[in-house]
């Protein structure tokens, strides 16, 4: 399998890269690079639920969201450490996705897509008008850089290594995962729900599951988002950043998890780059996301793995909202 | 007792735009199964060019048709270019409707600037009235009246012409539709323009009270979205009822509850969706 | 019958609103029995097993599955009573290989299937059991085959696989013989023959040699009702029966 080889080569290649070069790099190009690795994470959490159980969400952003206003509400108005902002951020995430879930699992195709949206919004609404908690609109602002101990992770470097070191362990979790016989039951679903619950699945139990994961993954992503940005608003939760991140997935390739890393990384760049020349950027974001479905339905890995890209393929997944059994 | 006059008066007059948006919304839905989140910038398309109109013109009525009218022929134009070839595919279809989202969104930032704007309403719709203690704008009764004919006129349309007895045919069964010869493309094209037409409507109406402002779009979509989830996708009724309870619960949810008012808003609805998932007047 | 019966429906009814698809349908099949459902399109046969399977729910009438009364269960939970289907339309995982769909229904009923962290290659005892199915079908080279690139009498084949994986107790085949070719036919003919003669097995079946070749008893259905059942001999004499397979094709 020569192309699962070159692959892995050049996977290994990018890997090698983003451990040795950064502290070649000046400030800019290593905080665009912690960034991407940041929506990387993210990228891949939804890929869970979206590439690999067919699940498109449009309010993944409010897991992301929560955990970052989590960390920045604690920071700076209690002065937790890091750890401490870890496990809440995360337990933050992996609650209100189960609540959410409860909601939002038993529908399926459009449905789940709209219910999501109304969640993803309510996330929105709370963050916007829930002033005395959130500042609202202006944000919370004055979240620093976590320390460790004696360290510090104040400076870029530093605090890229740290955010390269938990993209790793999430890329590794990740992969266990998906290969795990719970993460093949998830393609299953994906392929044909009718056929998994005649076989025996609790279709409603793995996808309720996943719901979760995939929102604790987007709360670690959320987590460092605070830390390296400083500043958390309700623009964490908006509609557009669920959309960005479904487009992130898309380019990439579902169901790879690194396609949508890089996926991320691609997008991250394009925005942060192309706006530096350019006041039209949304412009060629919009011409990014319809190319993408015109011609790269697949995604850059999809696009990599036949060498070209297939016309008019749909994106994989089941195309009619199949209606499971009455209950 | 003039809080509670008021604030139903607002939530309806709020939910008679909130119509205007999700009725093409639902046929949309109904007929072709089309996440399109570029229908929100229908809305704001069609507010800025009514304000242009009414810049040039003066002429509010020809700003609610121009606008309206210029919304539907891009609305015709995305249907057939793009979203035709996108069936069933609920994911491509939100992203490439939301890549016409960002450039509708830039273009208009080009051409009419950052700048918020109102559109200026005729003398006879500005100003207010006054009922015992309470004072009512104008033009939030206009909003309402608009909203009343636009229904009256789709009730009619639907129910009692043939054009609309084929709609309501598509919505209730496509395939079977097709099968004893129904035009579906053709079909799906006409609600797609319609749709468009009464969002770009709605935009111009709206443009005399809540402006047209960039961002506009993102900020009614999602509630146009949830009208018409919670109605129940193809149904008129539904989006009826829908508009208004959506515009009475924002309304009185920011009135009495200021910090949770989004809150007060959505989770009723995702409670709706947990008990029907197929909304109130949806078929199952 | 003195025994408990392997499916037992009482006074079955289904309505699709104004449509009464099944209507007050009783059915008694013994362990071990090989039973027909014959009946000609739209009598409401795939609706029935959709009804015992747990796709949809009844409008009236109960169901059980040796002895347990499964009419408000979910589907996942009777597939744990040891009930199996085929689908009439092939519903196979056509992105994935042969080997992983027999993986996947291998492990439904197994407790491996949460299982996160650990990869399914640990599991050795799932590609063994998966494996020995393909064999017994014989797709065995076929392994590494994505379904959606196997011919339809393949599919066909690998339907009866993933239903087998579970080991069932009870088996409802939906038009096992649909869309082969008469070759094809007879070699689905002799693999279902030399299923172990404890599964209990329900056929729908339009090929009537077919359906008497594999089975002794038969039920047949018109308009949703059953207007026969006993011996295949005593239904193929039925006046009823006849008028309605002559009358129509």
């Amino acid at each position: 399998m020569t192309g699962g080889r070159r692959r892995t080569l050049g996977l290994l290649a990018v890997g090698a890269l983003l451990l040795a070069l950064p502290p070649f790099l000046s400030a800019y190009p290593l905080t665009l690079l912690t960034q991407g690795l940041i929506y990387a994470i993210f990228a891949m959490s939804l890929d869970l639920l979206l590439g690999y159980t067919g699940l498109a969400s449009l309010g993944h952003a409010a897991y992301f969201g929560v955990a970052a206003y989590v960390v920045a509400i604690m920071t700076t108005m209690h002065h937790a450490g890091f750890w401490t902002c870890l496990v809440l951020a995360l337990i933050a995430a992996s609650l209100v996705s189960a609540i959410f879930g409860l909601v939002a699992i038993r529908a399926v195709g459009v449905y789940f897509l709209m219910i999501t949206l109304a969640l993803g919004m309510v996330v929105w609404g709370l963050a916007f008008r829930w002033v005395s908690l959130t500042q609202g609109d202006n944000g919370i602002s004055g979240v620093p850089r976590p320390r460790l101990g004696p360290w510090s992770f104040a400076h870029q470097t530093a605090f890229y290594y740290l955010t390269l070191a938990t993209f790793l362990v999430a890329l590794g979790l990740l992969l266990l995962v998906v290969r795990s016989p719970y993460g093949m039951s998830l393609r299953g679903i994906r392929e044909s729900e009718g056929r998994m619950r005649s076989l025996g699945y609790n279709v409603w139990l793995h996808k309720y599951l996943v719901f979760i994961l995939a929102a604790t993954f987007a709360g670690l992503a959320g987590f460092l988002w605070a830390y390296y940005n400083g500043f958390v608003s309700p623009v964490e939760v908006q509609l557009i950043t669920s959309v960005e991140t479904l487009l992130m997935v898309a380019l990439g390739g579902p169901g790879t998890l690194v396609g949508p890393a890089v996926g991320a990384g691609v997008i991250v760049f394009l925005k942060n780059f192309v706006s530096l020349y350019t006041k039209r950027w949304l412009l060629i974001l919009g011409g990014v996301y319809i190319g993408v479905i015109l011609f790269a339905p697949q995604g850059l890995m999809g696009a990599l793995r036949t060498g070209h890209h297939q016309n008019r393929k749909t994106l994989g997944w089941p195309k009619r909202a199949e209606r499971g059994g009455p209950w | 007792m003039e809080f509670w006059v008021t604030q139903t008066f607002n939530g309806i007059s709020y939910g008679a735009l909130l119509f205007l948006l999700a009725s093409g919304l639902t046929l949309i839905f109904g007929v072709m199964r089309i996440v399109n989140l570029a229908h929100g910038s229908y809305f704001l398309v069609g507010g800025y060019m009514g304000l242009t109109t009414v810049w040039r013109t003066g002429n509010f009525p020809l700003a609610l048709f121009s606008g309206s009218l210029a919304v539907a022929l891009i609305g015709i134009g995305m249907e057939r270019m793009f979203l035709r070839r996108l069936k069933n595919q609920v994911l491509a279809q939100v992203l490439m409707t939301m890549g016409f989202a960002l450039i509708f969104q830039d273009l208009a930032l080009l051409i009419w600037g950052g700048d918020p704007y109102t559109i200026p309403v005729p003398r006879l719709l500005s100003g207010s009235f006054r009922l015992s203690l309470v004072v009512f704008p104008i033009y939030r009764l206009f909003i309402i009246l608009a909203a009343a004919a636009v229904g009256i006129v789709l009730w009619l349309f639907l129910e009692k012409t043939r054009a609309g007895a084929t709609i309501r045919a598509a919505v209730d069964d496509g395939e079977m539709a097709q099968g004893v010869g129904i035009n579906v493309p053709a079909v799906s094209m006409g609600v797609f323009a319609l749709g468009a037409f009464l969002a770009a409507l709605g935009g111009v109406v709206g443009g005399g009270f809540i402006g047209v402002y960039p961002g506009v779009d993102f900020e009614v979509l999602p509630y146009a979205f949830v009208v018409v989830i919670v109605g129940g996708l193809g149904s008129l009724p539904g989006a009826i009822v829908g508009s208004l309870l959506v515009g009475l619960l924002d309304n009185f949810g920011k009135a009495l509850f200021p910090e949770l008012s989004y809150f007060t808003l959505f989770a009723p609805m995702a409670v709706i969706l947990a008990l029907r998932p197929t909304g109130l007047f949806g078929k199952v | 019958m003195t025994q408990v019966p392997a499916l037992s429906l009482t006074d079955l009814s289904k309505a699709f609103g104004g449509l009464r698809a099944v209507k007050g349908v009783a059915l008694c099949v013994a362990p071990g029995e090989r039973r027909a459902l014959i009946g000609p399109n739209g009598a409401g046969k795939t609706t029935l097993f959709n009804l015992i399977s747990g796709e949809l729910a009844p409008s009236a009438g109960r169901i059980s599955l040796f002895g347990q009364d499964v009419t408000s269960l979910p589907s996942h939970r009777r597939a744990a009573l040891g009930l199996a289907r085929t689908f009439q339309i092939t519903n196979l995982f056509s992105s994935l290989t042969v080997l992983e769909n027999l993986l996947m229904a291998v492990q439904a009923l197994e407790r491996t299937k949460l299982m996160l962290l650990r990869p399914v290659s640990s599991y050795p005892h799932l590609f063994a059991r998966a494996r020995a199915i393909l064999e017994s079908v014989g797709l065995s080279d076929k392994e590494g085959d994505v379904v959606k690139n196997l011919s339809h009498g393949e599919q066909r084949q690998m339907e009866i696989a993933m239903a087998l994986a579970g080991r069932p107790r009870l088996l409802l085949l939906d038009e096992p013989t649909a869309g082969l070719s008469l070759a094809e036919s007879r070699l689905m003919t002799e693999l279902l023959k030399e299923l172990d003669s404890e599964i209990t097995l329900l056929i729908i079946e339009h090929d009537m040699d077919v359906a008497f070749a594999l089975t002794d008893r038969v039920t047949a259905l018109h308009n949703g009702s059953v207007i026969a059942d006993g011996h295949r001999d005593e239904v193929k004499a039925n006046p009823l029966v006849r008028e309605i397979y002559l009358g129509s094709a």
